[in-house]
């Protein structure tokens, strides 16, 4: 098995190779990649080692000393965070090939086609379909694969949909089914002449998402994660990695959203108050615990020994970026009528604690919707963590097609 | 760079918290404790001596050349989250963590105190500070105090660590004029403690010495309590899911009523943090960490709340039955108000913290 000291030698010899300095962004990425340093605990040819997960930090700490250029996974979230995974453990060799590569240096961005007009927390009821032409194949499809999927429907909140060159979708194959069992996973092409993205504007003023129509978007039967029919089941991957990642990272004191407000209590001592002193060290105490409790499943994660704890940090974080957003506003009085840009724009990426504090708090009234609503994630604590029974529910035997819309 | 704190517990930890389970289970349950606790004893003497001697649990504290065990806080911690788990009434907190980090913060090649320290860590005898068990470890505290009141495990102290003017004093309880107060938590009961002159008493430090040891023991008897809110918190969380799971109304399982998974999900989220502040903690005790003060005043300001939180959440959906004196709900509500009390309230915690990360007051 691989160990550190071998990583280590293996990061200093692509170092070597291509000092930072004097090599383009891509092109050392690339040799990353190639090197099996990319993600250590994917398979050899596809960036990564087999080697345990948890030494991804010795490779990460010795390019960081090194200065070398990031992938910025913060433009490629949805494709590292989601469709790497899915595509890892669903697609054909193939595939991993063609897509882990560009995905990982960030050459090719991936956005998620899931949620729809009418299918938000009730995801499985969605209502893009899917039929299979057996009459033709597109020239694009790949060799062995049965006939071309002609995909119909609308898409909504489709996070950098009007950057990406490709999309995780799920669509429905088969409407007499009840709804969990007639949903399949595919990959999408964001190019197709059938695929229209347009901005959907949100409270900030600008457009981070967008509404995706899909008419007769054509893609090819190797393009398809699953089988047919399953797509229900790739799609728990996908959403499990959404919610894995959150963990993943390490944070400094005082490095989330309560970095600025605590910048500003000490540099302004004329907006203090003792009502907003006491409010300020509770959310200050409570980040901090936030913080040490990512801290104690990262470190689960690296013992090998995965805690249900990931499910509670999005609760965790979204409920203390919206109080101390909030706070920070109100701390600010006068200045806090102000707002920075109401400018319509299509942003690359999202910086949730960057900007003014009243983007801040705007921005973070999404961190409880988004990648599944706190009470949906509440109700997924109680349910799998807990074991408290379900509500009673009447949607599970129905035919798809006979629910009601 | 400062070193990441391990927030995880260690082999040897889980074993530790096994024996320990053990031995509570098998020493009977919050049933007993409630008739002891009425009968005016809430300890068991025979409790204490396998907890303190065959476990050992007394002496994980105190280095193994001063006959203890030179384990850490961490242990200390896993001990305390059992402990709090049971609400079981020991002079654990008071005795092997208090005093006995006080202790070990004097001149231990003196005989008085290294003869004290090791009959502590073996369990043969036990001490408390006589101070309130409100005191924290950033307030005043009592010297020439003519009468100490809410001391808590007085009663059952062979010594109480006294301080006096000139220093502080090891005092025999005997010597001592102890009353029992009524306590809100039956599980540790409190004391008034009048001690009378200091002849029979034994000099163990000077003044400048004593009040640092005095804190230094209040710090980590308050980093440590943590573990103990988080071990009530997660009984309480466990035995309301079992009952919820279990009482039928309206045809169904209360449990799935949404309006109760939301509450109880939202305690689990509560527990999970509660244990990561409360291990960081007893790390950065037990590694002498610098970050120590604010590692405590971070797990005190929030474990408090949380184990309230469970507690009260813990009566509420166990509702008519919660309210009876039979069920133990009681017994773990007194405890955690009294916890949130103990060494020091969240909002002194707040204040020793807004100094330490300098957020100061308008
Ligand atoms: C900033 C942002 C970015 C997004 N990016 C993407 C993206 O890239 N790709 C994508 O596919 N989607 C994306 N989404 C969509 C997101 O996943 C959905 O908005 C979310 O799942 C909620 O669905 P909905 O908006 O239809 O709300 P609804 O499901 O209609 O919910 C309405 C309310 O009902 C509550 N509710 C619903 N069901 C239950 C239940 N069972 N129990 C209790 N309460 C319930 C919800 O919590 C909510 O408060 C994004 C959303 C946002 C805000």
């Amino acid at each position: 098995m691989t160990d550190a000291a071998e990583l280590l030698t293996r990061t200093k010899e692509l170092l070597a190779a291509h000092p930072p300095a004097g090599t383009d962004r891509t092109e050392f990425l690339k040799a990353r990649f190639d090197a099996g340093l990319a993600w250590v605990h994917y398979p050899k040819g596809l960036g990564g080692l087999d080697a345990p997960r948890s030494l991804q930090a010795v490779v990460d700490a010795e390019l960081t000393a090194a200065g070398a250029p990031e992938n910025d996974p913060r433009r490629i979230g949805i494709g590292l965070g989601m469709a790497a995974p899915t595509i890892l453990k669903y697609g054909s060799q193939e595939l991993k090939q063609r897509f882990l590569r560009p995905l990982w240096v960030g050459e090719e961005v991936w956005c998620q086609l899931f949620s729809e007009p009418g299918a938000g927390s009730d995801l499985a009821a969605l209502a893009t379909r899917a039929v299979r032409d057996d009459e033709g194949t597109s020239h694009s499809s790949e060799a062995g694969s049965g006939g071309d999927w002609v995909i119909n429907g609308q898409k909504v909140w489709t996070s950098s949909a009007h950057v990406a060159r490709w999309a995780i979708l799920i669509a429905r194959t088969d409407p007499d089914l009840p709804k969990h069992r007639g949903i399949t996973y595919f990959i999408c092409d964001m190019t197709d002449p059938g695929v229209e993205v347009r901005p959907l504007r949100q409270i900030t003023g600008e457009a981070e998402f967008n509404e995706v129509f899909l008419t007769d978007v054509r893609i090819p039967d190797a393009h398809r994660l699953g089988e047919v029919g399953e797509g229900w089941k790739v799609a728990q991957t996908t959403l499990m990695n959404e919610r894995v990642s959150i963990g993943g990272s390490r944070i400094p004191r005082e490095g989330g959203m309560i970095g600025p407000i605590a910048r500003t209590w000490r540099e302004r001592p004329e907006l203090r108050t003792h009502d907003t002193h006491q409010r300020l060290l509770t959310l200050w105490v409570e980040a901090e615990v936030a913080r040490l409790a990512g801290e104690r499943l990262r470190q689960q994660l690296a013992a090998g020994q995965p805690g249900p704890e990931g499910s509670g940090m999005k609760l965790a974080f979204a409920r203390l970026n919206q109080e101390i957003s909030g706070l920070e506003v109100e701390l600010l009085g006068e200045e806090g009528l102000l707002y920075g840009d109401w400018t319509m724009s299509r942003p690359e990426l999202v910086d949730f604690t960057g900007r003014d504090a009243g983007y801040r708090y705007l921005r973070s009234k999404g961190n409880s919707i988004e990648g599944g609503t706190s009470e949906v994630l509440l109700n997924i604590v109680a349910e799998r963590v807990l074991g408290l029974p379900s509500e009673p529910r009447n949607d599970k035997d129905v035919a798809w097609k006979d629910l009601t819309r | 760079m400062n070193a990441q704190p391990d927030l995880l517990y260690s082999e040897a930890e889980d074993d530790l918290r096994a024996a320990v389970r053990s031995l509570l289970s098998d020493r009977g349950d919050t049933a007993a404790v409630l008739v002891r606790a009425e009968a005016g004893a809430p300890y068991d003497p025979e409790l204490w001596k396998a907890l303190a001697g065959d476990i050992g649990a007394a002496g994980l504290l105190v280095p193994e050349k001063l006959g203890g065990h030179g384990a850490s806080h961490r242990e200390a911690a896993v001990v305390l989250e059992e402990l709090g788990r049971g609400v079981t009434p020991a002079p654990y907190l008071t005795s092997s963590v208090i005093a006995t980090e006080t202790l070990l913060a004097l001149d231990t090649e003196t005989v008085e105190v290294a003869e004290l320290l090791a009959a502590l860590a073996a369990g043969r005898r036990t001490a408390v500070l006589a101070v309130p068990l409100s005191a924290s470890p950033y307030g005043p505290l009592p010297v020439d105090a003519p009468r100490v009141t809410g001391v808590a495990d007085a009663a059952v102290a062979d010594v109480l660590l006294v301080l006096k003017s000139d220093g502080l004093y090891a005092v025999d309880r005997a010597s001592a004029n102890v009353e029992a107060q009524t306590p809100l938590d039956l599980t540790r009961p409190l004391a008034a403690v009048t001690v009378g002159d200091t002849a029979r008493a034994t000099l163990l430090a000077d003044t400048a010495t004593a009040e640092q040891a005095v804190r230094r023991g209040l710090l980590a008897g308050a980093g440590l309590l943590a573990s103990e809110q988080l071990g009530l918190a997660e009984w309480c969380l466990e035995e309301t899911v079992r009952h919820t799971r279990e009482r039928h109304q309206f045809n169904r399982p209360v449990g799935s009523f949404q309006a109760l998974k939301h509450r109880m999900a939202q305690l689990w989220l509560e527990v999970v943090s509660a244990r990561a502040a409360a291990r960081n903690a007893a790390d950065a005790l037990a590694t002498g960490s610098p970050e120590a003060p604010l590692a405590v005043a971070v797990a005190q300001a929030y474990s408090s709340r949380v184990a309230v939180h469970a507690a009260e959440e813990c009566v509420q959906l166990h509702a008519g039955i919660g309210m009876t004196w039979e069920h133990p709900a009681h017994l773990y509500l007194k405890r955690a108000k009294a916890d949130e009390v103990a060494l020091g309230t969240p909002g002194r915690h707040k204040e020793a913290l807004a100094e330490l990360v300098g957020l100061q007051a308008p």
